[in-house]
């Protein structure tokens, strides 16, 4: 291990070089097929950062990819990837606007309170039967996890068309449901951004407080790092299997009531998988599990996303090249295991040039 | 420490694919040549009206895609085609006097308008009911704004509806598939079951029960406008059991109908199989080593709706808060002869007039509308 301080350097060093290095890679692209990367890349920034309104749904799009992110993370830390993360948000937010729908007339703190405990609560169950399954059985996450997916997306379709409504999109659920602040909109010119913000400014100041100090978090760490170990030691690997996956199912579920209740108001029928919960997991690769790492690589991400938006119609660079450009940032972002180990040649080798090791 | 490395990296790397697998599922099959295609024509065309006579024009227009995307070789496409057309007969160019902001998420909607409003369009479509909800969402900020919904009927005032009777040319396409037939088994794919795309199931069933009641209508819906991977899995599984003719209505999951169709015929070209193409004539879909299985296409000329009403609030007056609805009558909705036998065309042409003379009648959905 290295030493603490070489760590925290890393933790910063390793994504801002994963960022550039997508940056880079992005302009080369673009210079390659013959666009003005320069140009692109200004269209991007300067129309989300010149407009409250942009900057306020790149904000809204950051929210929910932290709670994405963070549910990812949590498996992670855990030893699992939970790619389930899309379908366990669409289950919280068809369960939060469900309950919504279903009593409109409650007082807006209890509905809202009633609202989310039921997407919590989906999200929870629904990775919790790949949890279960995993700690009972054994079987591969992985692949439960993606089943579960498509299992979210049809279920979701089903109820929505014929429990909820009879077409393809429910009735908007009623002011008390609401999430949207009016000063925050009013600020932002209007834009979707919503109560959820601070919502996950306090999850992500619960999760690092449950992860770094309390027993239970410092055991799902453990069972991650070697769970014959924390066997060994008297945890129950089964117990903190199921734990962590019921925790990140329900953070996903919580994202997917703050994208239902604030985003949209009300749900339809998908025509696949949001494309939230999979950038969730890039978003916590990106932050390296760390739940303030996760918080600012969701904003940079919300950014991209509202940004690439703007390079089609500004920049002249075609819709595909702007998601060319965006995908290798992700790419570099994932691949960010290769940084480290460059890095780590690099010092190793000075070392043993002092003739350490 | 370095075992635990290499599984990480591994782990990392699955993601990678996994990622991949998960989200690229709905790249388009087959080789695309059309658009460069395209692009000489639009150029050559652009051309001589800029030299001969068009002044451009001071009126701009912008269309917000649905999920599928501006090249899904239907929907989305022909809106937009019918969008070159109108900025090259009024001398403008893509990006000052016409555009489309391209929507990859549902989320996007509300974003793109805004973005299309921001970037002063005089009216901005949205191309789909999908777009309803975000369309009136913003038509109400921005009250003199004025915007424009495809497929399905605003209340605002500042907004036009622009609607189209697909049953009935879904209707003529359900006759040209019941004539065609050897099989006695027809299919119909859908894209996400709902209102819209209930018109065209119902009317193509009711078109094949109007020639023979006997053949059997294999109904699936993909779930999607977007998955042509989707499309190819049904399609391989509608074929297996013996229909020779689909129709779908899926926007770009028929492209993976196509490839199944064509790859199909050629490997066993002595089974005819066909596929009746949506929205816009897919004949150059159905191109393979021994012809064309396009059997025919049903017609949503979704193009000339918008140019009619971008012409109409040019000349006149934006034609807000009306629902302008395109039938078989109006030509709005039509099929083409394709590649139909003159016996399978004329008995065509034969119902076509009568359910413009209101002789036949064509339900519209099969479901009782509340």
């Amino acid at each position: 291990m290295l030493t603490t301080n070489q760590n925290r350097l890393n933790a910063l060093l390793i994504p801002t070089l994963s960022i550039l290095l997508g940056f880079i890679f992005g302009a080369l692209l673009m210079l390659f097929f013959g666009y003005n990367p320069i140009e692109a890349y200004q269209a991007m920034l300067a129309g989300v950062f010149n407009s409250p309104y942009f900057m306020g749904e790149a904000m809204r799009q950051a929210t929910v990819l932290t709670f994405t992110g963070l549910g990812f993370a949590i498996a992670f830390k855990a030893g699992f990837f939970n790619i389930g993360v899309a379908g366990q948000l669409l289950a919280g937010w068809v369960a939060a606007i469900w309950v919504a729908l279903s009593f409109p007339d409650l007082p807006r703190i209890i509905l809202l309170t009633l609202s989310i405990g039921a997407a919590i609560i989906a999200g929870a169950v629904w990775a919790g039967i790949a949890g279960a399954l995993r700690a009972y059985f054994g079987t591969s996450e992985v692949i439960v996890t993606i089943m579960l997916n498509y299992t979210a997306l049809h279920l979701t379709n089903y109820i929505i068309r014929s429990v909820l409504t009879t077409g393809n999109t429910t009735e908007r659920v009623s002011e008390n449901a609401s999430l949207r602040v009016g000063w925050l909109t009013t600020l932002t010119q209007g834009s979707r951004i919503n109560m959820g913000l601070f919502i996950a400014i306090a999850v992500v100041i619960l999760y690092w407080v449950f992860m770094t100090q309390m027993t239970a978090g410092f055991e799902v760490r453990a069972v991650g790092l070697n769970p014959d170990a924390s066997t060994y030691a008297g945890m129950s690997a089964e117990r903190n299997i199921i734990l962590s996956m019921l925790i990140s199912g329900g953070l996903a579920g919580l994202g997917g009531a703050i994208h239902g209740l604030g985003t949209f108001g009300n749900i339809f029928t998908q025509s696949g998988l949001p494309s939230l919960g999979f950038n969730g997991i890039a978003v916590a690769l990106l932050g390296l599990g760390n739940p303030i790492g996760i918080f600012f690589s969701s904003i940079l991400f919300g950014v991209l996303d509202v940004g690439a938006g703007f390079m089609p119609n500004r920049a002249g660079v075609p819709d595909e090249m702007a998601d060319i450009v965006i995908a290798a940032i992700i790419f570099f972002v994932g691949a960010n295991y290769i940084i480290r180990v460059a890095l780590d040649k690099m010092r190793s080798s000075k070392t043993a040039e002092k003739g350490g090791e | 420490m370095s075992k635990m490395k290499l599984r990480s990296l591994l782990a990392i790397g699955s993601s990678a694919f996994l990622l991949a697998a998960c989200q690229g599922e709905d790249a388009s099959n087959g080789a695309s040549d059309e658009p460069a295609t395209e692009e000489e024509d639009t150029g050559s065309d652009a051309g001589e009206d800029t030299a001969e006579d068009t002044e451009a024009v001071d009126f701009s227009i912008a269309m917000i895609t649905d999920e599928g995307g501006v090249d899904d070789r239907s929907f989305n496409q022909s809106a937009w085609e019918g969008m070159q057309e109108w900025g090259e007969e009024h001398g403008l160019e893509e990006g000052e006097g016409y555009a489309y902001y391209q929507s990859d998420d549902s989320a996007d909607f509300v974003p793109n308008l805004n973005q299309a409003l921001a970037d002063g369009y005089d009216i901005i479509y949205g191309i789909g009911y999908l777009l309803l909800d975000s369309v009136n969402q913003v038509a109400d900020q921005n009250p003199d704004q004025h915007f424009g919904i495809v497929d399905d009927v605003s209340d605002r005032d500042n907004v036009v509806s622009l609607t189209f009777a697909d049953h009935e040319a879904a209707f003529l396409a359900g006759v040209a598939a019941a004539e065609t037939t050897e099989t006695g088994q027809v299919g119909f794919i859908g894209g996400i079951a709902g209102p819209i795309i209930d018109r065209f199931e119902t009317g193509f069933t009711a078109g094949v029960a109007h020639v023979d009641d006997s053949i059997e209508v294999d109904v699936q819906y993909a779930e999607s406008f977007g998955d042509a991977g989707i499309g190819q899995q049904i399609a391989a599984g509608m074929f297996s059991n013996g229909a020779d003719v689909i129709y779908h209505a899926a926007g770009a999951v028929g492209n993976g109908v196509f490839t199944e169709a064509r790859n199909r015929m050629e490997s066993d070209p002595d089974t005819q199989l066909w596929v009746i193409g949506v929205d816009r004539d897919q004949e150059e879909e159905g191109e393979y080593d021994g012809g064309n299985l396009t059997l025919t296409s049903t017609i949503k000329k979704v193009g000339t709706a918008i140019q009619e009403s971008a012409n109409t609030a040019m000349e006149s007056e934006f034609p807000g808060g009306e629902t302008i609805a395109y039938g078989l009558e109006e030509g709005g909705v039509d099929l083409v002869e394709g590649n139909l036998s003159e016996d399978a065309w004329s008995t065509v042409q034969e119902v076509r007039q009568g359910v413009i003379d209101g002789e036949i009648e064509v339900p519209e959905f099969s479901y009782s509308q509340e």
